[in-house]
């Protein structure tokens, strides 16, 4: 078949047009897909019917001991090893200073009291949980009722994705069965075994039951952590974020952590 | 036939030692392991019943325990119903081993029969199985 130059034109204009519009539609079927973790604004549609978080009140833990029950209070209902070697070490609830909490959110000038601190750090239970978007066989979770970022360790591979994805260095892997580690345990609540991640549950398992977090338990008496639900307008831990100045871990990751901390003031 | 003794000779010990599995076994099998059902908790209840039927048990337990882990875990359900309608708390380590508090003769007899190893006791703890600690400060 000959083709004159005129018949070229037509067709190779013909196919831009085509191209040019089903280009666009892909183009726009990408742009047009909710990325959860890359979107950081606040402004939220449909609520959920509970959306459990924590408030750490800085202030209120004076010394180590107050730090150390409410650590020794998560870890040992929940079975949690205790290791020496760092490169094998298991944490649900740990300590760190202000530079590695708060990378970004401080000056060389900074109030002493705050820059040398220690901070209380979990799993902030995202909104948005880097961790759940990459576990290829959704091991962990984000449950629906209440928010809590899940682990089922029946179903985790070890690959440790969600370590990767985790910008808060919550999770930790079991490079070892746990068991020896544990003294005196929780018979009540099973341990890990080598070759999963583990890392908080929110106490999920007690709250079941109606009881509060092991922490919240352990530090009730000066009210340092507290506990509740964020879509009850009367709930504590609203009451605290409307009347106290809070911050989040990481607030450019886009997560949106369920963990807030009052620091001063 | 060629060197007939030999052959039959050499044929004699290769069966013997082919079958030897067998008739070496004969009469050992059939010992079906029975589970066990003495313990305290289940001699004292009244109508001796599990969460489902003895038959449904003894076929599905697998499958039920494995549904129960979805609801618990990832449905969030706490309670288990029946089908005659009676709840149940779903946990393998306070529902079921509360009951069966004997796992040795109830679980494994059958497990180690039928060399199945479910890795269920890697995390979960069997009935007073916690002494594989270094060192207990009670």
């Amino acid at each position: 078949m000959s083709m004159d130059r005129r018949e070229f034109l037509k067709i190779a204009g013909l196919s831009t047009i085509l191209g040019g519009v089903g280009g666009a539609t892909i183009l726009g079927g990408l742009r047009g897909e909710d990325v959860e973790a890359s979107d950081s604004s606040h402004a939220h549609g449909n609520r959920p019917a509970s959306t459990l978080a924590m408030v750490v009140d800085v202030r209120k833990f004076r010394n180590e001991s107050e730090y150390q029950r409410c650590i020794d209070a998560c870890h040992k209902v929940h079975n949690v090893p205790t290791i020496e070697n760092p490169k094998h070490e298991v944490k649900w609830l740990w300590r760190e200073d202000f530079e590695h909490s708060f990378p970004g959110q401080g000056h060389e000038f900074m109030e002493e009291g705050v820059e040398h601190k220690d901070f209380m750090l979990l799993c902030n239970h995202c909104e948005k949980p880097a961790c759940v978007r990459v576990c290829p066989t959704q091991a962990t979770f984000k449950r629906k009722s209440d928010g809590i970022v899940m682990m089922d360790y029946h179903r985790c591979i070890g690959c440790r994705f969600c370590m990767a994805a985790c910008p808060y260095g919550a999770r930790s892997f079991n490079w070892q069965d746990p068991r020896g580690f544990i003294s005196n345990p929780n018979p009540e609540f099973p341990t890990r075994m080598k070759g999963v991640v583990e890392k908080c549950n929110f106490c999920a398992e007690r709250l079941r039951k109606g009881l509060k977090p092991a922490c919240v338990e352990a530090c009730r008496d000066n009210k340092a952590m507290v506990f509740g639900d964020l879509e009850d307008r009367n709930s504590e831990v609203r009451e605290i974020l409307r009347t106290h100045y809070t911050i989040q871990r990481k607030p450019q990751a886009g997560t949106n952590p369920r963990v807030f901390y009052v620091i001063g003031g | 036939m060629y060197g007939k003794g030999k052959i039959l000779f050499g044929l004699a010990v290769f069966l013997g030692l082919v079958t030897f599995p067998f008739y070496s076994n004969l009469g050992k099998v059939g010992a079906v392991p029975e589970p066990s059902l003495n313990t305290p908790v289940i001699n004292a209840m009244r109508d001796k019943e599990c969460v489902e039927s003895e038959e449904f048990m003894e076929a599905e337990h697998m499958q039920l325990l494995d549904d129960w882990r979805n609801m618990l875990v990832r449905e969030g359900k706490k309670k288990y119903v029946n089908s005659k309608g009676k709840e149940f708390d779903i946990s393998l380590q306070n529902t079921c081993l509360n009951c069966h508090s004997n796992k040795e003769q109830f679980c494994d007899r059958c497990h180690n029969y039928l060399a199945v190893k479910p890795y269920c006791w890697d995390c979960h703890f069997g009935p007073k199985e916690t002494n594989w600690t270094k060192e207990t400060d009670v």
